[in-house]
């Protein structure tokens, strides 16, 4: 049979955010994959070595709607690294624990999505409703649903009152018995058992070899996880587990964020019980020395990475910023190789693709004011 | 197809659009954040579809468009065709800080001033990103113009109306043709 090139986005119903598949396809195989993402560029990079510390990180939380306080966090962690800064305890907790309710938030959102294309729509509706409670949470906190805004240059900006510790705590026990719900769901329920065993499987040194990152990484069973291998934040004093599976499926890749959710829960509860006392910021010079460094971070969707480079001045010289979702995609194009066609939504969901982080290149013609 | 303005069957198209607004979202050049509480209000704690509200995948069967978000460069040639395949009374409702005036993004090299530049926008939404009761406050802001429009015998009225916000001479903006 001739191959057929099946064109589909930037819009279309089954996408949530703009992205270009060709997908070239003999029959119902796939065979090939092509991809164009940078839809969304914005040019956050360049923009962020005009602002100084304090107006940039409200742009770099804006790089994702869903991961800001990653990407806030991970910045301010190596400028104050540069700067020789050492963060009170008390503000890596709060930090810690508004990380590990973005990664509740998120995860719940993806098995929400992941099930809704399967055509699984009640789960959909469970896990959104569940994470209302976690943006409940949040917005105590921080006053806003999704973009928290909690960093800055030497510390939190917003300190938790005993009565916000005591609200978050009263809503962890619910969130704990629907989440174990989950793991139940996910390892018996029949409709998400055949979509999701053996689609997209990819093997451990495939993993390795095409550089998969955060839990589509771990659900082949690498062992890698920032938090633990380079302890940032509270992560080295609270008690957690790295979660892995073997299947390499998008069945092992549900599996490791349904048991990331329970891990979080844990480590909420761990932060909020165990929260020193003592102040939330330093004072941070305005200025950075000369320097660089390679800031690393396990958002929710895999390992973040800032490269930041500083001149001396209050500003960066140079931010780049490599997102887990594009280090992700090489393994979705590999996965989807010898598939049927309409496990594409599936498999790419898998990989919780987050193409506002991802647009970190494009073409643009200033003369035509057009993009490519 | 030939209907009466004020005739029963225009009444009850009218009606039944009121009851019933179809909503397509497109993500111009957004940060997500619009895009999930849009999604948010879906879900059981906002549930917008007791209104009777349906967010649907094509633009050629809703009669709102939720702009998320900023216009990218790249992505305006492509909001446009997407508003051009909704059909008549179409309305847009740009969100958040973005839609209005780029928001924290305004001014970077690979965007466009406004959505206003590319699409014609009847209901902007505050906030970054606006709460998910505020979206369903602008869906109905949007129903009440519509209800309002076709009291007066379709969208045109309002353009003939003597503006009374601020002048929009002078704006530097490029409109796509």
């Amino acid at each position: 049979m001739p191959e057929v090139v099946v064109s589909i986005g930037p819009q279309h119903p089954a996408l949530k955010e703009p992205v270009n598949f060709k997908v070239i396809a003999d029959g119902e195989k796939i065979v090939r994959l092509e991809l164009d993402l940078s839809y969304n560029h914005r040019g956050i990079e360049k923009a962020a070595e005009q602002r100084n510390f304090i107006r940039v990180l409200p742009l770099l939380e804006r790089v994702c709607g869903i991961c800001s306080h990653s990407h806030a966090t991970v910045f301010s962690k190596g400028i104050e690294e540069i700067m020789g800064l050492s963060i009170p305890p008390r503000a890596q907790y709060i930090r810690t624990i508004i990380a590990e309710l973005e990664r509740m938030h998120s995860h719940l959102l993806w098995l929400g999505v992941a099930a809704h294309v399967i055509g699984f729509n009640t789960l959909f509706m469970w896990t959104w409703r569940d994470r209302e409670a976690v943006q409940d949470t949040l917005e105590e906190m921080s006053g806003n649903r999704v973009h928290y805004g909690m960093n800055e240059i030497g510390g939190v900006r917003r300190d938790l009152t005993p009565a916000q510790v005591e609200a978050a705590l009263a809503r962890l026990p619910v969130l704990e018995e629907r989440i174990k719900k989950y793991v139940e769901m996910v390892n018996s329920e029949e409709t998400m058992l055949i979509r999701f065993r053996d689609v997209g499987k990819m093997s451990r040194e495939e993993a390795l070899k095409y550089g998969a990152v955060g839990p589509t990484a771990r659900a082949s069973g690498v062992d890698y996880d920032v938090r633990r291998d380079d302890p940032y934040l509270a992560y080295a004093e609270v008690p957690w587990n790295v979660i892995t599976d073997t299947h390499g499926d998008v069945y092992g890749r549900t599996r490791v964020r349904v048991g990331e959710l329970w891990e979080s829960t844990q480590i909420v509860r761990y932060c909020l019980e165990n929260l020193p006392a003592g102040p939330i910021r330093v004072d941070a010079p305005k200025t950075a020395p000369k320097g660089e460094i390679l800031s690393r971070y396990e958002a929710p969707r895999g390992e973040l990475a800032h490269f930041i480079r500083t001149n001396g001045t209050d500003k960066v010289e140079r931010v780049d910023i490599r997102t887990p979702t594009l280090a992700n995609w090489t393994s979705v194009a590999v996965c989807l190789v010898n598939q049927n066609i309409a496990d594409i939504p599936v498999i790419v969901a898998a990989i919780d693709p987050c193409l506002s982080c991802t647009s970190r290149l494009t073409v643009v013609n200033r003369v035509d004011k057009v993009g490519r | 197809m030939a209907v009466p303005d004020t005739g029963m069957s225009r009444r009850l198209v009218n009606w039944a659009r009121a009851k019933s607004p179809w909503i397509t979202v497109y993500n111009s050049g957004a940060c997500n954040a619009c895009d999930i509480e849009i999604i948010a209000c879906l879900m059981p704690r906002f549930d917008v579809e007791r209104f009777g509200i349906l967010v649907k995948g094509s633009p050629r069967h809703a009669d709102i468009l939720i702009v998320t978000g900023h216009v990218t460069l790249k992505q305006a040639s492509r909001l446009r065709r997407v508003w051009e395949q909704m059909p008549e009374p179409k309305y847009v409702i740009a969100m958040g800080a973005c839609g209005a005036a780029g928001g924290v993004f305004h001014g970077l090299y690979h965007m466009m001033a406004c959505v206003d530049c590319v699409v014609p926008v009847d209901v902007y939404v505050a906030g970054c990103p606006p709460r998910p009761d505020e979206i369903i406050n602008a869906v109905v802001t949007c129903l009440n113009l519509m209800a309002e429009d076709a009291a007066h015998g379709g969208k045109e009225w309002r353009r003939k109306k003597p503006a009374t916000g601020a002048d929009t001479e002078g704006k530097s903006c490029t409109v796509i043709p």
